[in-house]
């Protein structure tokens, strides 16, 4: 039979099986192998919430979806256009994901009685046989039999062969979609380098799975997908979390300061935490603290003492550190708070995502307490956003919220990483030791945009204190005066407003600057309301699209942005936090869009909600 | 390429020096605003008094204090200090400490503070033994909210809160300690100003987390908690002052010792003949398990013969092991011998690029 190989500008792939097939592993590698290929690419993994739920069950299932194309890619894919299941569970979790027509491929061996049962089909009731399937192109592999024909010389364990299945499926959709099995190869021979057997074997099954591909006639068609036309320059691949890491080691770098990063184990925060403690030699000090509270307290004691001070979390673990955050409010503190949001309330949905904690942010502690708010909207733009909130908390003397979610914290993107060269430099300056006769320090002088001096211990002659009781408004003694208090209260929210002068101004992403509908995102949405805007834009809609990665203080022209629209409509996930926001601030009706699913917006149910809203204003 | 950052950069410019002062040189401008006649006074004036003799600057000295009466300690201290959240004073001074080793960081707390509330930081700051002083004001109640029981109040006690008598078991403060692996334990009491001067010297001269009780009287809502112990009569039979390589021994007429039966503490007789000072329980600071049954001389009912034991005053146990903010600092300066200073440009750039044309 003849193989007929057809050009696609874009290609959604679904790997999908139990907790224990690699499936993780699959999908990166091939997203490895992709971006080296010069696809532009969206990732997003998605692992079961129990560490080890039952094998062959559908709670342990466990996926990675990758969108690639020669065209410009920004999010995940609503659908797939191929699902790899490697069990019968993997299929039931995982069949709503698969266009209409798409490409199964089954490993049958996880269709046996027992996977059927597991799975609950049953195991007179294979869906692989009984016509369900008829409106897919199913293709049946017998991987496990292969990976074991394909070891039958080796010397491995039972075990270590049932692993070096995934390579097989590796080696299959490279043969599909044209692609070289070198950047696998090498990352076999580093990461088995004890292990040259177990490299061995694994490249032996990854080639006769590229081999079966081509020799078999169950394929009858290979698919290319040619490099994408993206901007000129270096590449890497990046996840949010590792971005968010890097932008934090380049504060660190560019404000000449030690990193402190106390930090409590919590999903999906955790990554940043392991990343950052291996990165001891940048002069990083990861502090695994007994608590949350801790983590944010430990981080403030950092900062007193001039370093950046981080901590870091999601979801309940957020609500503990409030008291914290109110404190470095208080002192007027540098201190910087990563919120990896995840699907609340209370403990929620751990491992989905959510933009619900904007409102917490923004008020989510006692008294009126101003912080800044920063949220990132794509994994790689993670790295300049985390930067950013480091630069303004230490050039502000301000606690800063970062709003990133497990969307973005795990989902990946190449990125066009920057120089150490091309960074900004954060200002950050110490109050000057000074002899006996010199007049009293006070602690909170401000300059002329409210900011205080960071007075560090180990400088002669500003002794000081500093506390959560109010203060007086020049010395910081205690002060109980009521109108001082207001004053007080009046200058920590001016100088976090002042902020707006120091950040860049609001921008249009895609569409005119003056308009019908304005839709105005905030944080991970962004790949989904741009892809959106741009196709509605295609189809004559009078449409723009703007993301707000500055939440507190919103830029300085974010009102006469919005005016120039007849109509703002502000999809979140969430019930509506920011649509709140701007509604309070610029007094307009403003629209919403929600979805609380702990998944991120597809684009076709965003066009078809924002199709609804045009209809009903015109 | 070194690791040497802003903080040295800044830090380096003051003078190498140690000035020389006297105590009224760590007296802010602040008012004192304690109850007259508060125990809280005399330890103020104790720490004071001591800061001269600890040879640092007071620059580098900074007081971290959570929420109570206590708590006030910072303000009317002349050195850096923080008036921190209620419990919080130990993750605040470790994450302080750990960032700046060479600082001299003493925690101020109380009961309610550092045994309710922050009952979780006490702990794993004794565990893992950074190298900070924590004084624990002990006065068996909640000064600053007006008289409620508190963690360390007998059972049984009637106040604010507990009309019909507490009910709740108190926490023994240096057992706990101890249980948390704490390497330095200590007790003292505001009614003797020699003795608490010494130990807040000894507790500075330790290396680690130097925990020390100090019996504090709260004149307003729990006077004479104490009594029985800084009362000039009943001191010397209520209480022993443990001094190492010392017998224990006790009395009016120092007429009474503490002997070992076994592990069972028990009070005997110097004065009838049947025990000398070389058969009683000699005082080894380094000892785990005779600091943990000198812990246990706490509950007033354990008597034996109708002897109770006395409240041991002193360092209960004294041992060196590794700090935590020195581990984490050697693990920095280790990493960096073994890889050098990180290079941002190779982390920016990762494992694997693509250059697009
Ligand atoms: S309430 Fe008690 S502890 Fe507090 S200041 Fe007054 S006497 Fe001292």
């Amino acid at each position: 039979m003849k193989v007929k190989d057809h050009v696609r500008d874009e290609v959604t792939i679904r790997f999908a099986g139990d907790s224990g097939d690699g499936m993780q592993l699959t999908g990166s590698l091939f997203t490895n192998t992709t971006a080296l290929e010069g696809n532009d690419l969206r990732t997003l993994p998605e692992f079961p919430a129990e560490i080890r739920a039952p094998a062959g069950t559908v709670p342990g299932v466990s996926s990675f979806q990758l969108h690639f194309g020669s065209k410009e890619i920004m999010t995940p894919g609503d659908e797939c256009d191929v699902l790899v299941v490697m069990n019968s569970a993997a299929l039931k979790a995982n069949l709503t994901m698969l266009k209409k027509g798409g490409v199964i491929i089954a490993n049958t061996s996880g269709f046996d009685k027992r996977n059927l049962n597991l799975s609950k089909y049953g195991d007179e009731n294979n869906p692989l046989d009984d016509g369900s399937l008829d409106n897919y192109t199913l293709l049946e592999v017998d991987i496990s039999k292969l990976t074991k024909e394909s070891l039958s010389d080796s010397d491995l364990s039972y075990k270590d062969i049932e692993r070096a299945k995934n390579m097989f499926v590796l080696g299959m959709l490279y043969w599909m979609y044209n692609r070289p099995l070198n950047s696998t190869i090498s990352f076999l021979e580093t990461k088995f380098a004890s292990k040259p057997d177990i490299t061995q074997a694994n490249i032996k099954v990854l080639k006769d799975g590229y081999h079966y591909g081509e020799t078999t006639e169950l394929f009858t068609d290979t698919y290319t997908v040619k490099k994408a036309a993206i901007g000129s320059g270096d590449y890497r691949n990046v996840t949010g979390n590792k971005a968010t890491v890097l932008g934090l080691v380049a504060a660190a770098r560019q404000s000449n300061l030690p990193l402190f990063y106390g930090s409590y184990p919590i999903t999906p925060a955790s990554d940043v935490l392991h990343e950052l403690s291996k990165l001891k030699n940048f002069g990083i000090y990861t502090f695994q603290a007994e608590d949350e509270i801790a983590a944010a307290s430990s981080a403030i004691g950092a900062a007193f003492g001039g370093s950046l001070g981080v901590t870091s979390s999601s979801g309940p673990g957020i609500a503990l550190k409030g008291e914290a955050i109110g404190l470095a409010m208080m002192l007027e503190l540098p201190l910087v708070v990563l919120n990896i949001q995840r699907a609340g309330p209370s403990t929620g949905m751990p491992t989905k995502t959510e933009q619900s904690d904007l409102l917490q942010a923004m008020y989510g502690r006692n008294g009126e307490s101003p912080v800044a708010i920063v949220a990132p909207a794509t994994p790689a733009d993670c790295f300049e956003t985390a930067f950013e909130a480091c630069r303004i908390a230490l050039e502000h003397m301000v606690p800063v919220y970062y709003l990133s979610d497990g969307y973005l914290a795990n989902g990946s993107e190449p990125w066009n990483y920057p120089q150490q060269k091309d960074l900004k430099k954060i200002h950050v300056s110490f109050e000057p030791a000074r002899n006996g006769d010199h007049e009293k320090f006070l602690p909170y002088v401000r300059d002329e945009r409210f900011v205080r001096s960071w007075a560090i211990p180990g400088t002669a002659g500003i002794e000081h204190r500093v506390g959560g009781l109010e203060k007086e408004e020049l010395s910081g003694d205690v002060s109980y005066d009521p109108d001082n208090h207001q004053k007080m209260t009046m200058l920590r929210q001016a100088k976090v407003d002042k902020i707006a002068d120091f950040i860049p101004e609001q921008k249009i992403d895609t569409g005119n600057e003056k308009g019908r509908f304005l839709i105005l995102g905030w944080g991970s949405t962004y790949g989904m309301i741009r892809t959106a805007t741009r196709e509605l834009l295609e189809e004559g809609v009078d449409i723009s699209h703007a993301q707000v990665r500055y939440l507190n203080p919103f830029p300085k022209n974010l009102g006469d942005l919005l005016a120039g629209f007849d109509h703002v409509i502000v999809p979140e996930i969430n019930t509506g936090q920011l649509v709140r926001l701007i509604r309070d601030k610029f007094a307009i009706p403003a629209i919403a869009i929600n979805k609380i699913k702990g998944r991120p917006f597809f684009v076709d149910e965003l066009k078809q909600e924002i199709r609804e809203v045009i209809s009903s204003k015109s | 390429m070194s690791l040497e950052t802003k903080i040295d950069l800044h830090t380096q410019n003051g003078s190498s020096e140690t000035e020389s002062y006297k105590g009224k040189d760590f007296s802010s401008d602040q008012d004192v605003r304690w109850c007259p006649g508060c125990g809280d006074y005399t330890i103020l004036k104790q720490v004071q008094n001591m800061m001269p003799k600890i040879g640092v600057n007071k620059e580098d000295i900074v007081f971290i204090s959570g929420i109570g009466c206590a708590a006030r300690f910072p303000y009317y201290m002349n050195t850096f200090g923080m008036h921190s959240i209620h419990g919080r004073a130990p993750a605040i001074a470790t994450g302080l400490k750990v960032s700046r080793p060479e600082l001299s960081v003493w925690i101020v707390t109380g009961d309610g503070d550092s045994l309710s509330i922050g009952g979780n930081h006490f702990m794993h700051l004794l565990r893992r033994n950074v190298n900070v002083n924590l004084l624990l004001f002990n006065n068996q109640i909640y000064g600053l909210t007006k008289g409620q029981y508190s963690p360390t109040t007998p059972e049984g006690s009637v106040f604010k809160s507990t009309p019909y008598g507490s009910i709740d078991h108190p926490v023994n403060p240096l057992a706990l300690s101890l249980g948390s692996d704490g390497a330095f334990v200590a007790r003292t009491m505001d009614r003797d100003p020699r003795h608490l001067q010494e130990m807040l010297i000894r507790a500075n001269e330790h290396k680690g987390t130097s925990m020390l009780e100090i019996y504090q009287n709260c004149i307003v809502f729990n006077d004479g908690a104490f009594e029985l112990f800084t009362d000039k009569k009943s001191r010397p039979r209520e209480t022993i002052y443990l001094e190492q390589g010392k017998p224990l021994v006790f009395g009016d007429n120092e007429e009474k010792g503490v002997r070992l039966d076994g592990l069972k503490p028990k009070v005997v007789s110097l004065d009838d003949g049947s025990y000398s000072k070389e058969d009683l329980w000699i005082h080894d600071e380094q000892d785990n398990t005779k600091a943990y049954l000198l812990s246990r001389f706490f509950d007033q009912k354990e008597s034996v013969d109708g002897l109770h034991l006395p409240r041991p005053f002193g360092v209960l146990y004294a041992i060196d092991r590794p700090c935590y903010d020195e581990g984490v600092r050697n693990q920095v300066e280790e990493v960096v011998q073994r890889k050098g200073v990180g290079d941002l440009d190779e982390i920016l750039r990762g494992p694997e690029t693509w250059t697009v044309k």
